[in-house]
């Protein structure tokens, strides 16, 4: 057992030690501590845009935030590299107490708020070329996909406050049921053919978007329906914590479209769907082709390491609260983001999440780059009935990568 | 009336407390609850998972 804890506090980084009776003294300085104040550096990045447009007065400044998304942040993340830190399990329990990370992701909730407000009126009040107020929508919708990511870390804790704020930065891209079916719906069956936010091999995002977005509309409601329903409760009554979320988006985006007119509606438009397809992004690239078994007693296999894909990139991993952390998260999905571990040997991405998503967009590369990784990994080692496969693709999958065909692969 | 513990995220079922945000009412047994019944924190446990705290 523990006998003492020392928390020393310097200018810098914290140091976390304890004297633990089998292993000796542990100590863990977290680099990172300060790195994660970026998030509250973030929402000045879909803004940048607009701070150059009125500087240099060229609408082409515009499309400079959705470059950095997607050229600038994976090359920093193939340049500055993997991430060193790991913490010890051992001191995991006093990085969860300490609170000045949580306090980060709090503050990040009203930002999404004054994001999305800020560039409505920018639209609504300038005049912009129609491709401008598509790349502004993308762009504040790129920023509300981070709002996802945020309520995907604080609807995961157990606090009230925390669950609380979840439902309300939700409300921005207007994806209220999120929470409810990614915690009970998404961990419960993930990397399984039941799973709506789990890709299958030979699946393009394309495909697979259809099938994710509804999905996980219709299993968030059901969950939240059963739970009602024990309760003796209506699930359209003011209990239903979807509906609840769903109301504050109302007030929002109906005020935005009352205050800067017609011209919001496909704004918002663009913008609910681009942040909900950040989300169908990381849920693409997590688990691609990933397959739990089914053990004797019909349950699946609980979730393992290896059935996600992971990205152990300093640069994105900040800018995500350690998503990219993957099998760390399912394997303790109330975790908190700065305790959560990079192993060896877990499924690794040759680059960081924005990266990937780019591969992602362009399936054919997708495949080529992906299909290999999966059939390489050591629990699979080629054999296609340990792989989550697209039924429509079976035959074809089956014919490329079959039997007698696995040296093709190496 | 019994606890019962997540052995991954150690959310307690308190038979005697039930779980309100569940639906659960005080009283309700552990043996009472749904076969598919996660784990309402982590839903990476399933029922038979659950620990028997002593007390
Ligand atoms: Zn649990």
């Amino acid at each position: 057992m523990l006998t003492t804890y020392t928390n020393e506090v310097t200018v810098m980084s914290t140091t976390y030690a304890l004297q633990d009776s089998e292993r000796g003294y542990i100590e863990y300085t977290d680099k990172k501590r300060h790195l994660w104040m970026s998030s509250l550096a973030l929402p000045l990045f879909p803004v940048l845009g607009i701070a150059l447009y009125f500087a240099f007065d060229s609408q082409w400044m515009l499309v400079i935030p959705l470059l950095f998304n997607y050229l600038v942040i994976p090359f920093l993340d193939y340049a500055l590299g993997a991430d060193e830190n790991n913490p010890p399990e051992e001191i995991v329990p006093q990085l969860e107490q300490d609170t000045y990370y949580r306090v980060l992701t709090w503050l990040t909730v009203p930002m999404h708020f004054i994001v999305l407000i800020a560039i409505a009126w920018f639209v609504g009040t300038q005049d912009l070329t129609l491709w401008s107020v598509i790349v502004l929508a993308l762009t504040a919708g790129s920023y509300s996909g981070l709002g996802i990511n945020t309520a995907h870390e604080l609807g995961h804790k157990k606090p009230e406050l925390e669950r609380f704020l979840a439902k309300i930065v939700l409300a921005v891209p207007a994806y209220g049921h999120f929470c409810i079916e990614h915690n009970r719906g998404h961990h419960r069956d993930v990397a399984t053919p039941e799973d709506p936010a789990s890709s299958r091999m030979g699946e393009s995002i394309y495909k697979f978007v259809l099938r994710e977005i509804p999905g996980a509309a219709r299993r968030g409601w059901e969950v939240e329906k059963e739970r009602l329903a024990r309760l003796g409760k209506s699930e359209w009554s003011v209990h239903n914590d979807i509906l609840q979320s769903y109301a504050i988006s109302a007030v929002l985006q109906g005020g935005l479209i009352i205050a800067f007119g017609w011209i919001m509606i496909p704004f918002l438009a663009i913008h609910n769907f681009f942040a909900w397809f950040q989300l169908t992004s990381a849920n693409y690239i997590e688990h691609y082709g990933l397959l739990r078994q089914k053990e004797a007693n019909g349950r699946y296999e609980r979730c393992q390491p290896h059935h996600s894909w992971n990205a152990n990139y300093i640069f994105s991993n900040i800018l995500l609260f350690h998503l990219e952390r993957h099998s760390d998260h399912h394997a303790n999905p109330t975790r908190r983001y700065q305790s959560l571990r990079n192993f060896d040997d877990i499924p690794q991405l040759p680059n960081g999440y924005y990266g990937m998503y780019i591969l992602a967009y362009i399936p054919w590369l997708w495949y080529r780059v992906m299909d290999k990784r999966v059939l390489a990994l050591p629990h699979i080692n080629g054999d296609l009935s340990k792989v989550n496969v697209d039924p429509d693709k079976r035959d074809e999958i089956f014919a490329r990568f079959g039997e007698g065909k696995q040296a093709a692969l190496v | 009336m019994g606890k019962y513990r997540c052995p991954g995220c150690e959310y307690t079922y308190d038979e005697a407390l039930g779980d309100d945000h569940e639906g659960y009412p005080p009283g309700t047994t552990f043996e009472s609850l749904p076969e598919d019944f996660t784990c309402p924190d982590c839903a990476v446990r399933y029922k038979e998972d659950f620990e028997p705290l002593e007390d």
